[in-house]
């Protein structure tokens, strides 16, 4: 596909990520910095795959106990609740709000697994160098990106639940362990979606491997 | 090191090489073969945003100092701010995620908000000190942790969960985080980094091309 398109890479020139200035480096292995904006030029985000891999799997693990252990416990003078993120869900469901109820199971469990499934797939894809549907995979890179931090939804839900309820000795609430599971998710799946280069995507198009390594 | 003219450019997303073409006014260029925006022109971009800079930074104080909702039930009665949320999850004993939502709600846009403001100020003379790209190649990296829209949303949902045990009172930090969350999406849309680029000295100690006198390698965008 498009295999006479000129590119950066192909003409030892380099387009600096902070800036976009494109600049001819006198070694294409080591190009220094950019001359306009100082930030440190290469061709491709080193380590791209490696990299990206590692952060997905440690979201992945960090996703068990995120939805396992509780988020919040409501403590009353009689009884003690814990809550998991889909108990939540489930609440907000049984007191009739449906909606908010479908964004916070969107937004908690739905999208981080969803980002976690779409960033392997990009990273498989890319190291078979697949040279078919490009343009459905940039889409995806791109929706995994604005979507990503929707996730940290819930960080905020419990934050200013607990701000709120803390009407002691009658009722109040305590943040569970699950919440810096759930937040480390989301974070580290941002980062991921921030290493991965999506230019890997059509390196491979060009059926011309990109220096990753 | 040979830097090119700056309308020779590559796609930041696939690495096409490209020559920016003249864009119409309120245009924008994209990228032909994964349809990357790689220019635009925007009217009037250094004074709108630096205007609605200036609002954002009034909004972000209101909305830190007033509290964003209150509650009362059986004669008691609680309220928080964005902060006070953070501080009541470290004295629960949560303090990494009362680091990361101080660092989501007000940190980073703090950040966001005195960055836009130095550069945008800073430029309106040009040609701008070097250090002022400094600033700016770390805005974009640095925009996707302000959350302001997702705390919003945050926000109303624990408010509809809470309403369900006490009365909620809502309070004038929640408008103002609102207004503040429309302010970030107008700031981001009338932005143009392409445009502040050509206005500040490069780290290398060079005049950027703008203002290298006769040189005709002006980016059609700018406005002198």
């Amino acid at each position: 596909m498009s295999t006479g398109l000129l590119t950066g890479m192909k003409l030892g020139l380099v387009s600096c990520e902070a800036c976009g200035l494109l600049s001819r480096p006198a070694d294409i292995d080591d190009p220094g910095s950019c001359p306009r904006c100082g930030n440190a030029l290469s061709l491709r985000r080193k380590n791209a795959i490696q990299r990206t891999w590692a952060l997905i799997l440690a979201a992945a693990i960090c996703y068990i106990p995120a939805n396992i252990l509780p988020v919040l416990t409501t403590i009353t003078v009689t009884s003690a609740e814990d809550d998991t993120i889909l108990d939540g869900v489930v609440l907000l469901y049984t007191t009739g709000s449906w909606p908010l109820a479908l964004i916070v199971l969107i937004a908690s469990v739905v999208i981080p697994l969803a980002k976690l499934i779409a960033l392997s797939y990009l990273l498989l894809s890319v190291q078979r160098s697949a040279a078919m549907g490009m343009h459905e995979r940039v889409r995806l890179y791109r929706l995994v990106e604005i979507v990503g931090r929707w996730s940290m939804l819930d960080v905020f839900v419990d934050t200013f639940t607990v701000a709120l309820i803390q009407l002691k000795p009658l009722m109040s609430v305590k943040p569970g362990p699950g919440v810096i599971f759930f937040a480390a998710v989301v974070v580290l799946t941002m980062i991921a979606a921030q290493t991965f280069d999506p230019r890997l995507i059509w390196d491979a198009g060009e059926g011309k491997e990109g220096p990753h390594d | 090191m040979v830097p090119l003219t700056e309308n020779l450019v590559a796609c930041p997303e696939c690495d096409l090489l490209q020559r920016i073409p003249a864009i119409p006014p309120g245009g924008a260029a994209r990228c032909p073969r994964c349809g990357y925006t790689i220019a635009v022109d925007k009217p009037d971009s250094l004074e709108r945003t630096l205007s609605l800079t200036i609002a954002a930074a009034i909004v972000f104080l209101v909305a830190n100092v007033w509290p964003l909702m209150g509650l009362s039930a059986v004669g008691r009665h609680a309220s928080t701010t964005i902060l006070g949320g953070a501080q009541e999850m470290w004295l629960q004993g949560n303090e990494i995620t009362a680091v990361l939502v101080a660092f989501c709600t007000v940190i980073a846009p703090a950040v966001h908000i005195g960055f836009m403001l130095t550069v945008l100020l800073a430029v309106r003379r040009p040609p701008a000190p070097s250090w002022v790209g400094m600033l700016l190649r770390r805005l974009d990296w640095q925009y996707p942790w302000a959350m302001i829209e997702v705390m919003m949303l945050g926000i109303l949902v624990a408010l509809i969960k809470i309403a369900e045990l006490a009365t909620v009172i809502t309070g004038i930090g929640m408008y103002a985080v609102g207004a503040l969350m429309a302010l970030f999406a107008a700031m981001k849309v009338s932005f143009n980094p392409r445009e502040v680029w050509t206005r500040i000295r490069w780290v290398n100690g060079q005049l950027p091309p703008s203002a290298r006198s006769p040189e005709p390698a002006l980016s059609p965008e700018v406005r002198p």
